[in-house]
């Protein structure tokens, strides 16, 4: 058994952030990312990393530094949330297409208008084709873990693409929880030393970054760097199977709660997936033959494997943290609906959008959702695809 | 400093071949200020004509390490840099001295990218930024820019039946770098190259950040003949347009003092931009151009004296 604590999800990347003790982290703060940048700059302070520290006075100058600092060979990190992170948004693609392994806290917050501090994931979903490796986490325990992960992750020879490790503002980064930290040492033997490629200060080896590439060569970039996402998802499971034998908590593309038996699921990301645990607990105790399935990789995205686990169900659905506007269905029902397409058979397909700036969701309103699960695999027809939960008219 | 033939024999980092234009100030400018140097560097770009004219894939005219990232951050970008090398420094993974050079025009410094520059002065990484400011954005067309002079006309302020091509006067970018109290800022002009590499070199020893502001004639977007960019460069500086000085550790030193001082129309002759001055009643434009002129110069006369 490690080291048990009971501390705030911030508290607790800023503790991963700690141990990995990067070379360089550029960050701006926002809410409810705040406490992180706090944390860490009090470590600084204490002389308990060695990590040089920038206070850039915007996120697109974090982001900027982070690009920068990385392809001059060192190991980076940054935080932000919401706006931040739309101002980094130009950035992000450039961190990804240059394949620098920058691993990023994402505590989802949603985005402006109106400006409201809360949780969804419209930054993340915002972000998804940027080329950014994106893991969601259920709590705090999986954002600290992730994030020593996410370090592996990117910078595995045949991967090099930046991780955003997404964890839900208030609901998991001012919740205390009690969990396990590994110890410094076990940390830094899992991560390892960072070995540079290409560095910009390797002066005998002089390197043009972000050169002009027009028609001629772009293409060809960029189908390299869509090819990188199939060995990032293998990275994603064996990094994942590793971190297993060192803490005894194993992670994987996806996580499967009660799946085996079940005939309708429940797909979801983020912190709402415990409550779906939960009310998946009590719909089975009443004889429902249901399930849950966490995403944790949203980028890349297991097609197949959602593909193999979900085509056998009679009834599925997808709960959306996010919207995207003037489309028929949320972003991750889109990414399900199209995998499952694919398949001979497929199950009944419904899309619930939940939780908009950090409206709660809760134990009852998951129950409903079994509920008409149980109701529309009977029928055998879909009633209503896309509906809201816990919003007024 | 080093005589003209010592310069002549150092070998150069931008190598010919690039795709600026013929007469290009922006090429000359990288070329002098590099001379300066005598540690290695690691060059920064904004996107703009520099950059794309240097870098095609590929290839590249940078035998030094190069890295380009967006149009709004040079100074960001660099300082990532050299916050890498304190960082691998620390470590002892590195005792090379080098230096880091940002080149970016004057929309990549005065407009889009004056807050990332600002932030780097004051967080105060050891670094030179360098501004050739050819007074509009060339290379998506000759936009006006907040350094575009009164009067000019770009494709964004033309000149028309009612508009004499732009309204407004220019920012002083130099004066409000000077502001953060940085160790050392200069404006030049490729024109007096020895007082540019001078100012470069003192750039480069300063311990902290520093800013050169070069004036980088542009025979397109300016409409000169390539041949001409080096006289018309040195009659903005005569005609104190561009006045050439230095505020080392916040002391300010005019570092050329022109004999006579021409008129402002002296300038605007030689180039296409303006030609509309001249015709029907916009005179009283040149007039107000000559007055802002002088009064600056006066201030900056003050300044240094
Ligand atoms: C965020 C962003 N906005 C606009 C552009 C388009 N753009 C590219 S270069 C440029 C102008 C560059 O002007 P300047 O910095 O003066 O350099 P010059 O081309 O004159 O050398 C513009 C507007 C861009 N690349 N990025
Ligand atoms: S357009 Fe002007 S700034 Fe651009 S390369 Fe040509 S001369 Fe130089
Ligand atoms: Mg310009």
């Amino acid at each position: 058994m490690g080291n048990l604590i009971s501390m705030e999800g911030n508290q607790a990347a800023a503790e991963a952030m700690r141990q990995i003790n990067p070379d360089a982290m550029a960050a701006y703060p926002i809410t409810p990312q705040t406490e992180v940048v706090q944390t860490f700059a009090q470590f600084v302070a204490d002389g308990r990393v060695d990590t040089e520290f920038v206070t850039v006075e915007s996120e697109h100058s974090a982001m900027s530094a982070c690009v920068a600092a990385a392809a001059s060979g060192t190991r980076v990190m940054t935080a932000t949330s919401a706006n931040g992170m739309a101002l980094m948004w130009e950035i992000l693609y450039i961190a990804a297409s240059t394949r620098l392994p920058i691993v990023m806290a994402l505590v989802n917050r949603a985005l402006s208008a109106n400006i409201n501090i809360h949780c969804d994931h419209s930054d993340s979903m915002g972000a998804r084709d940027t080329g950014w490796i994106q893991l969601f986490c259920e709590n705090g325990q999986e954002a600290y873990d992730s994030l020593i992960q996410a370090v592996r992750i990117a910078e595995h020879p045949q991967v090099r693409l930046p991780v955003m490790v997404c964890y839900d503002g208030f609901i998991i980064s001012h919740a205390v929880e009690c969990l396990e930290l590994l110890k410094d040492n076990e940390v830094q033997k899992f991560i390892g030393e960072f070995k540079s490629v290409n560095s910009l200060l390797d002066i005998s080896h002089p390197y043009t970054f972000g050169p002009l590439d027009l028609y001629d060569f772009y293409f060809e970039h960029k189908r390299q760097q869509i090819e990188a996402y199939g060995p990032a998802k293998q990275t994603v499971i064996e990094v994942g199977k590793q971190f297993g034998s060192l803490s005894g908590r194993e992670y994987g593309l996806f996580e499967a709660y009660h799946l085996q038996d079940a005939r309708l699921a429940i797909v979801l990301m983020g912190s709402a997936a415990g409550t779906a645990k939960e009310a998946v607990d009590r719909l089975r105790a009443n004889g429902l033959p249901i399930g849950v399935l966490k995403l944790r990789a949203f980028r890349p995205f297991p097609s197949e494997e959602l593909t193999q686990l979900l085509s056998r169900f009679e009834a599925v659905a997808v709960l959306d943290r996010a919207v995207s506007f003037g489309a028929a269905a949320g972003p991750l029902f889109t990414e399900i609906s199209s995998a499952l397409f694919a398949s001979n058979h497929r199950p009944l397909l419904l899309n619930y959008i939940y939780g908009l700036g950090g409206r709660d969701i809760d134990i009852e309103d998951i129950q409903e959702v079994g509920k008409k699960l149980q109701k529309t695999a009977e029928s055998g027809k879909v009633e209503q695809p896309f509906d809201y939960i816990g919003v007024r008219k | 400093m080093a005589s003209l033939k010592q310069l002549s024999s150092k070998k150069e980092l931008l190598t010919g071949g690039h795709r600026l234009c013929a007469g290009c100030g922006a090429s000359i400018i990288v070329r002098q200020v590099l001379l300066a140097a005598d540690t290695p560097v690691v060059i920064a770009a904004s996107t703009g004509c520099l950059e794309v004219a240097t870098t095609i894939f590929p290839y590249t005219a940078w035998r030094c390490s190069f890295i380009h990232c967006a149009f709004e951050n040079a100074a960001s970008t660099l300082s990532g840099v050299e916050t890498a090398y304190r960082a691998l420094k620390k470590k002892g993974e590195t005792d090379q001295d080098m230096r880091f050079i940002a080149f970016s025009g004057d929309g990549g410094t005065y407009d889009i990218g004056i807050q990332a520059l600002s932030g780097a002065c004051e967080r105060g990484h050891r670094m030179l930024y360098v501004c050739y400011d050819n007074q509009a954005y060339m290379n998506t067309g000759i936009q006006r820019s907040s350094a575009t002079p009164l009067g000019a006309a770009t494709t964004t302020s033309p000149a028309g039946k009612v508009l004499p091509g732009k309204t407004q006067n220019r920012k002083d970018l130099t004066e409000i770098i000077a502001a953060h109290h940085i160790p050392y800022v200069a404006q030049a002009s490729p024109s007096r190259w020895n007082d540019l590499v001078s100012k470069a070199q003192r750039a480069l020893q300063a311990e902290g950040p520093s800013f050169m502001n070069v004036l980088s004639p542009c025979p397109r977007g300016w409409r000169h003949p390539p041949n001409e960019s080096i006289k018309i460069a040195q009659l903005a500086v005569d005609t104190c347009i561009w006045p050439l000085y230095e505020v080392a550790e916040d002391k300010w030193r005019l570092t050329y003092r022109p004999k006579q001082k021409p008129p402002v129309e002296e300038w605007l002759k030689t180039q296409g931009r303006f030609a509309h001055l001249f015709k029907g009643n916009n005179q009283q434009v040149i007039e107000q151009l000559q007055a802002e002129v002088d009064r600056r110069w006066e201030e900056l006369l003050e300044k240094t004296s």
